[in-house]
């Protein structure tokens, strides 16, 4: 059994007795009860479960608990609150990024790490960006249009924030 | 808040490897103690191959090493036209190097098509090239490359790539042995050009180019060829072809490029036949040439 100390959105959790096996996933759902990050295909292939890891996008489903210890883990709900959401949340709902809804919290946080590395993608580099996301009613033209419309909401703001500062504020 | 963890209560839920024991060191020399004394110990780097093999218990580690706590292995390092990469440097930090791509194609090439961004995040160079999979895009590279892989065990040795790659997931490193660092020399008309599985982004075909060029005339190539056989192999018959071949033919690389695949026993799978595989390798080696022959 270890001690895990990590850092979920903002709020550090120390916990005992946690098995070296648990995957960072069960960790999040199972033991701080954030049920946002979602579990589709448990193999490593469909970002379902994708989570910010030191600002950085990683499969949940594909890390140990362990390993996150002494780092900071961002899930969906440490982007925005239901009275205000995170710019990419926002564009995900005007634009209909969405159909069933079940790949939309990790396909968001892959969205806001590709903003965090191409602030202005091209239409092509949004589809490169979130290859390793699947989404099984396949909406991606409107994932695509979603994660357009917030790069441009995030470079019209009066005080531009990167979408790191975003984060750390949403997480708060 | 800080969980007492009772919010949930099963446990049993998503464990899905078997148990092991963990550890982090902080040092190399800590981490080979480890792996010599730990019962059926593994080396945990950025766990994007070890870890899904695990939940399937095809990988079956009674102790686990994780390298993070050891971060001077992750690095890029430019001595002259000299390079040497640490083996805990992550795909994407190598996707990100604008420096790399000019002075390193293949290597860069190889990075941005692996995987996809979550598995670039947290995989590893080191990770990739000891897991030694068959359709991994990294064994051209590093044969190409002609790169060198610096091994750390009772005593550091080197051992070329050439040497490395030994089989199916099958690797020179000893049971003791870590891999620290890979050594190249710079390759500025190089490149990696792969067909991939469109779902695992796995090399179908990938192929690694080296050249060293006079003007736009390709003096001497290195060809290296994944996906096709148990180990990455070097096309000599192509690289002998192309000798004295302006940059600029396309057809004379083409034809150079013809049989690729020669005196080679081609694996056919549920993802492309045998055949296939073949005739892709002439069309991906050309494809790889033609890259390669341009400054990147």
């Amino acid at each position: 059994m270890a001690r895990v100390e990590v850092e979920v959105n903002g709020t550090r959790h120390e916990l005992e007795g946690v098995e070296p096996r648990l995957l960072l996933v069960h960790f999040l759902r199972e033991r701080l009860g954030l049920t946002g990050t979602h579990i589709g295909c448990d193999t490593s292939s469909c970002g379902a479960c994708t989570v910010l890891l030191d600002g950085k996008s990683v499969k949940s489903c594909t890390m140990f608990a362990v390993q996150a210890d002494g780092r900071a883990v961002t899930t969906i709900e440490g982007l925005g609150s239901s009275a205000e959401l995170h710019p990419m949340q926002e564009a995900f709902w005007a634009q209909h990024g969405l159909q069933c809804g079940f790949c939309t919290t990790g396909m968001i946080m892959s969205a806001v790490d590709l903003l965090r590395r191409i602030p202005n993608p091209s239409e092509g580099e949004i589809r490169a960006g979130l290859e390793g996301n699947l989404c099984r009613c396949t909406g991606y033209e409107n994932i695509v249009a979603a994660v357009r419309a917030a790069a441009a909401a995030l470079a019209a703001m009066e005080t531009p924030k990167t979408i790191g500062e975003l984060v750390e504020v949403g997480g708060r | 808040m800080e969980s007492d963890g009772s919010t949930f209560e099963r446990e049993g839920d998503g464990m899905i490897p078997t148990t092991f024991n963990y550890f982090r060191p902080h040092s190399i020399e800590e981490a080979l103690l480890l792996l010599r004394q730990g019962e059926a110990a593994k080396i945990l780097a950025g766990g994007q191959s070890l870890i899904p093999m695990m939940k399937l218990r095809v990988a079956e580690p009674k102790t686990l090493i994780d390298l993070q706590g050891v971060p001077e292995l992750a690095h890029v390092t430019w001595a002259g036209g000299h390079c040497t990469v640490g083996s805990l440097t992550s795909h994407a930090t190598l996707a990100a190097d604008a420096d790399l791509r000019q002075k390193a194609g293949a290597l860069w090439d190889a990075a941005n098509g692996l995987g996809d961004p979550q598995v670039r995040n947290l995989g590893t160079i080191g990770g990739a090239c000891a897991h030694a999979d068959p359709s991994g895009d990294y064994p051209a590279v590093m044969l190409a490359l002609d790169a060198c892989f610096i091994v750390a065990g009772e005593k550091t040795r080197e051992v070329a790539a050439a040497e490395f790659f030994k089989g199916t997931f099958e690797t020179a490193l000893g049971a003791g042995e870590i891999l620290t660092k890979i050594t190249f020399d710079a390759a500025p008309r190089s490149a990696y050009v792969k067909l991939e599985h469109a779902a695992s982004h796995y090399a179908l075909v990938g192929v690694a180019v080296v050249l060293v060029m006079s003007r736009d005339t390709i003096e001497d190539a290195r060809i290296a060829i994944t996906g096709l056989a148990d180990v990455p192999f070097r096309a000599s018959g192509v690289e002998r072809s192309l000798r004295g071949v302006k940059g600029n033919n396309v057809a004379a690389i083409k034809s150079a490029c013809a049989g690729a695949a020669a005196g080679q026993d081609v694996r056919g799978d549920i993802q492309a036949s045998s055949a296939y595989r073949t005739a892709m390798a002439d069309i991906v080696a050309a494809r790889a040439v033609r890259v390669a022959t341009d400054p990147r």
